[in-house]
């Protein structure tokens, strides 16, 4: 598998996501700076990692979403190739509208950071078939802003269409609609998810929640 | 080095007139330090000489009360790279690898403004290190506030918190662990010590020193501001109720920009174009380009007019006294400046030559075309005045009458309240609150957080992990300064052994009152001295560290604070000990022994609302004994479930790691000891420790074999904490334990 990870100022989990993915797929990513205007050629995913992408000044991933690479992720989205956005990555790909809803300050308020218990609530995608019939898992959410919000419509359509694939169990910490914790796009080629795969895809810290988003995708690929 | 009179330069300027001894006083200097200023100079300096003067001769900068007896602390080891006196201290891992921390204060800030005060804490001690040439990879914080009932309690955690968590997860560096107390000794006082740990490869550690004459000075980060103007002198006043007003001088930081330092800064690191460099920390331009050129034995040349700047009109003494935020200051090798830039710009970043070294030995300042300041750099740093002020050693807490084991006979005895109280007080209860805010797990090598001993961070791409402590025992040290002192130490050491990690090395940071009263002088050198004979016998050097005195507000002082942080090494992470995990039918096994001491003890203080006699002490060879026994049995995969002993005794800890391991415990008192004493009572040196029944007796007999006291308290199972014929449910206590701090929090103020 193919594999970039797009770096902003202000990305603060490139590396891990980068590490995660070579741990699983075998093959290093590329590490493609946001200035840049195209993408490796033959890429089956693109990568926006966590972190606060210039600050979260403004509003969390707003000027990410104008950097001079997003036009190519565009096209590469378009082309059908698989777009991965991890927490901070979730909030750009909100902002670029490659996804919909918005993602805004959690109910309390405040930061949180846990270890998560989520529900897999669709595993027949490019990102969460290696869950197969396992329908529960835990990846740790790390972020003040995960409160996923869109209107009545936009939150029938991505249920009824099978687009929520991971939600919290019980209540969700953060307040989000509908216990929403990641989506995808309605050609199922791109997905936003808050909590970080990449903290939970390593056998020697037992935690291993998060591998099956690596896996699934490099089955996929 | 000559002090020759130069002119002075003054003009009608109201920072270029003429200095006065009035001045002086109002800048925090005291009348004979003027005296000393002209008798130095052989002259009188214009204001913005003055103020140069004022903030490097502040007791923030110069330690000029605490110089003399830091020198008391064992400083070298084999494995130490670089020990006090650079940004932070180094030491040398293995496999290539330095370790290179430092813990430092931001109490004054962050008592008048809790969330800026904490937030700059935190970014200052991270260009601390990796000034150095590192990576960050780990924060913590030790975290002391007034009692909960203070009105400004609440406002300044939730602010103190706020601040951590947004500065540090920004950053990506995570906050890893601490602890945090209260008591009504910091209502009018809160500390805010955080610590910051980094790596970097061992051959390519970077210091502030500016060697050679005419190279380029290059500032790098944030343009410079009015704010912060003379905070290095506000950190060294004491406080009154009129402080707050003093909000202006509290910074404001960026943790973005921070963020993007740290990455362009290692970039440039990696090229060899860097001579030295330093952060503009406390005293901002003045005090790092005084260092740089001071320990680079050179001398440096600064064009005012090329400083980047936020606002118009500065002077030169605003560019030179402006403590904003994210700035570094580096001497380049002639001809790189362009690669830096290059680099500078691609994270867009401000960046400018500002001057050159030079080899006058002095630090000289050109604003419009004229020398405004002209001052010798001995004076400024290395001559800066050392006091050795007068000091009394009080132990009157000491001397009480010893209240041991009268406590026990003195009220009826009942296990699961006594238990209750103790893990549901403001010290002991579940800071979950305060942790959950905090990343705590990006750069995905953290292998254990808050909540246990120690934190484990893992060496990345290495079956190889550092562990991390913050330790002091507030109440000890001013009931018995020196036994405080050698407790804080041996703690940390004690916590570090307990996950089984080689404890390699500390930094401090002592928060004390004021130094100009010969009873807090006293706590200071007894403090010191007990801290240095701990470090001795546990081979536990000081690498590096940080003195906050005048921690008083209206006369009263601050509990003394010597805080403590621990870095220890594991060679196999694999082999470590956590509070989880335990199992039923597991042995519960004391290593040291119990005395029941219960003086000063947080049972004392829960139920008594006592804190008197003397605090436990510590046998320093016990200590080294016990901890290398439950050190070796951790490393060699025997044992995996171990607790230190402090706070709260025995009864604490086994309710900790019955609540870690959601596994109930049953406890047994096996000595002679009083059974409150024994459960609850604070002796030193002790861990306890878990392991399967059949590998009970393998560890009492190597216990034996090496000379340590051994013991079985318990056995493991159920879902309660019992003594005896009483018991606490595990969910009761668990309920209590957690709730404590968030509803403190939710409370309406």
């Amino acid at each position: 598998m193919k594999a970039a990870v797009l770096v902003f100022p202000g990305s603060n989990c490139d590396r891990d996501i980068a590490v995660a993915l070579e741990r699983v797929t075998g093959r290093a990513p590329a590490m493609i700076w946001h200035k840049e205007t195209a993408l490796p050629a033959g890429l089956d995913l693109v990568v926006l990692p966590g972190g606060f992408s210039f600050g979260d000044y403004l509003r969390c991933g707003a000027m990410a979403a104008r950097s001079p690479i997003i036009p190519a992720v565009r096209d590469h989205a378009a082309r059908g190739g698989r777009v991965l956005g991890v927490c901070n990555g979730f909030q750009i790909l909100c902002e670029t509208g490659l996804l919909p809803g918005a993602l805004l300050r959690n109910a309390g308020l405040k930061f949180i950071c846990q270890e998560t218990p989520l529900v897999v609530s669709n595993a027949n995608t490019p990102f969460t078939a290696a869950y197969g019939g396992e329908r529960e898992t835990v990846i740790p959410i790390a972020h003040a802003d995960g409160r996923y919000t869109a209107d009545e419509n936009t939150l029938n359509r991505l249920e009824g269409e099978g687009r929520i694939v991971f939600r919290y169990q019980g209540e969700a910490p953060n307040g989000s609609m509908r216990g929403i914790a990641g989506i995808i796009s309605d050609d199922g080629a791109v997905m936003g998810m808050m909590p970080h795969p990449e903290r939970a895809c390593d056998p020697s810290l037992r935690r291993m929640g998060g591998w099956g988003v690596f896996q699934s995708l490099l089955d996929a690929a | 080095m000559s002090t020759a009179a130069t002119n002075t330069f003054t003009s009608d300027h109201p920072h270029l007139k003429i200095a006065s001894e009035a001045m002086a006083l109002e800048f925090g200097l005291s009348a004979e330090e003027y005296r000393l200023i002209l008798e130095k100079l052989g002259r009188t300096p214009n204001v913005t000489e003055l103020g140069i003067f004022s903030v490097m001769w502040s007791e923030h900068c110069s330690y000029k009360s605490s110089r003399v007896h830091l020198a008391k602390f064992p400083t070298k080891a084999p494995h130490i790279l670089y020990g006090p006196g650079e940004n932070a201290g180094a030491i040398d891992i293995g496999e290539g690898l330095a370790c290179i921390f430092k813990m430092e204060s931001h109490n004054h800030p962050s008592f008048i403004e809790p969330y800026q005060g904490a937030a700059t804490g935190v970014g200052g001690i991270l260009r601390d290190v990796f000034t150095m040439g590192a990576r960050p990879i780990a924060l913590m914080n030790a975290l002391r506030f007034g009692d909960p009932s203070h009105p400004k309690t609440r406002r300044l955690l939730e602010g103190v918190v706020s601040g951590i968590a947004g500065y540090g997860n920004c950053v990506g560096v995570p906050t890893v662990g601490g602890e945090t107390n209260f008591h009504s000794r910091y209502n009018g006082n809160i500390l805010v010590n955080v610590m910051c740990v980094g790596l970097a490869p061992a051959d390519r550690i970077f210091t502030s020193a500016a060697k050679g004459a005419g190279n380029p000075v290059v500032y790098v980060g944030a343009k410079t501001g009015r704010d912060g103007i003379h905070g290095a002198t506000m950190a060294s006043a004491e406080f009154d109720d009129e402080s707050e007003e003093k909000r202006p001088t509290v910074q404001v930081g960026d943790p973005f920009l921070e963020k993007l330092l740290i990455e362009a800064c290692l970039e440039l690191m990696a090229t060899d174009a860097i001579i030295g460099i330093q952060d503009m920390g406390a005293a901002g331009l003045t005090s790092s380009s005084v260092e740089m050129a001071s320990k680079g034995e050179s001398g440096i040349l600064l064009l005012i007019d090329d400083i980047p700047a936020r606002e118009d009109a500065m002077s030169p003494y605003e560019f030179m006294l402006s403590e904003s935020q994210e700035r570094m200051l580096m001497v380049l090798k002639p001809g790189r400046e362009g690669e830096a830039k290059s680099i500078f710009d691609k994270w867009g970043l401000d960046a400018a030559v500002i001057g050159k070294t030079t080899d006058t030995g002095r630090l000289q300042l050109q604003w419009k075309g004229d020398i405004v300041c002209d001052l010798p750099l001995g004076p400024l740093a290395d001559e800066a005045p050392k006091y050795e002020r007068p000091f009394v050693f009080s132990s009157s807490k000491a001397r009480e009458a010893d209240a041991e084991s009268t406590l026990a006979a003195e009220i009826s005895f009942d296990f699961a309240g006594d238990l209750l109280a103790v893990m549901a007080s403001p010290d002991m209860a579940s800071k979950a609150w305060i942790w959950r805010q905090y990343d705590r797990h990006v750069m995905a090598d953290t292998v254990s957080d808050s909540g246990g001993d120690a934190a484990i961070i893992r060496l990345h791409g290495s079956n190889r992990a550092l562990a991390m402590t913050c330790d002091v025992t507030p109440r000890y040290v001013e009931a018995d300064p020196r036994e405080g002192g050698k407790q804080a130490v041996a703690e940390a050491w004690r916590n570090l052994s307990a996950v089984g990690a080689t404890p390699l090395a500390i930094t401090d940071n002592l928060n004390f009152g004021s130094p100009q009263r010969p009873e807090i002088m006293g706590q200071i050198v007894a403090a010191i001295e007990g801290m240095a004979e701990a470090c001795r016998a546990l081979d536990f050097p000081v690498v590096s560290g940080n003195v906050s005195l005048y921690n008083e507000t209206n006369g009263q002082a601050i509990l003394p604070t010597p805080a403590v942080g621990g870095v220890g090494i594991l060679q196999d992470m694999t082999k470590r000990a956590s509070l989880e995990g335990l199992r039923p039918g597991d042995q519960l096994i004391m290593i040291g022994e119990t005395r029941g001491h219960l003086p000063q003890s947080m049972l004392e203080r829960t139920a008594l609302g006592r804190e008197q006699g003397p605090p436990p002490p510590v046998d320093l060879a016990a200590e080294r004994l016990n901890g290398d026994f439950v050190r070796g049995l951790i490393q060699a995969g025997v044992v995996s479930v171990c607790h230190d002993l402090s706070d709260g005794g025995l009864a604490a800890a086994a309710a900790e790691i019955a609540l870690a391991s959601s596994t109930g415990v049953a406890l047994i008192n096996p000595t002679d000891c009083p059974d409150r004493a024994f459960l609850f009572g604070e002796d030193q040196s002790r861990y306890l420790i878990a392991l399967p029944f059949a590998y009970a007796d393998e560890v009492f007999d190597a216990a034996k074999a090496a000379g340590v006291f051994a013991e079985l308290v318990g056995v493991a199972g159920g879902c309660e904490i019992a003594f005896k014929d009483d018991a606490l449910d595990l969910a009761d206590l668990r309920a209590a334990h957690e709730a404590w701090l968030a509803d403190f929090m939710s409370a309406s103020p």
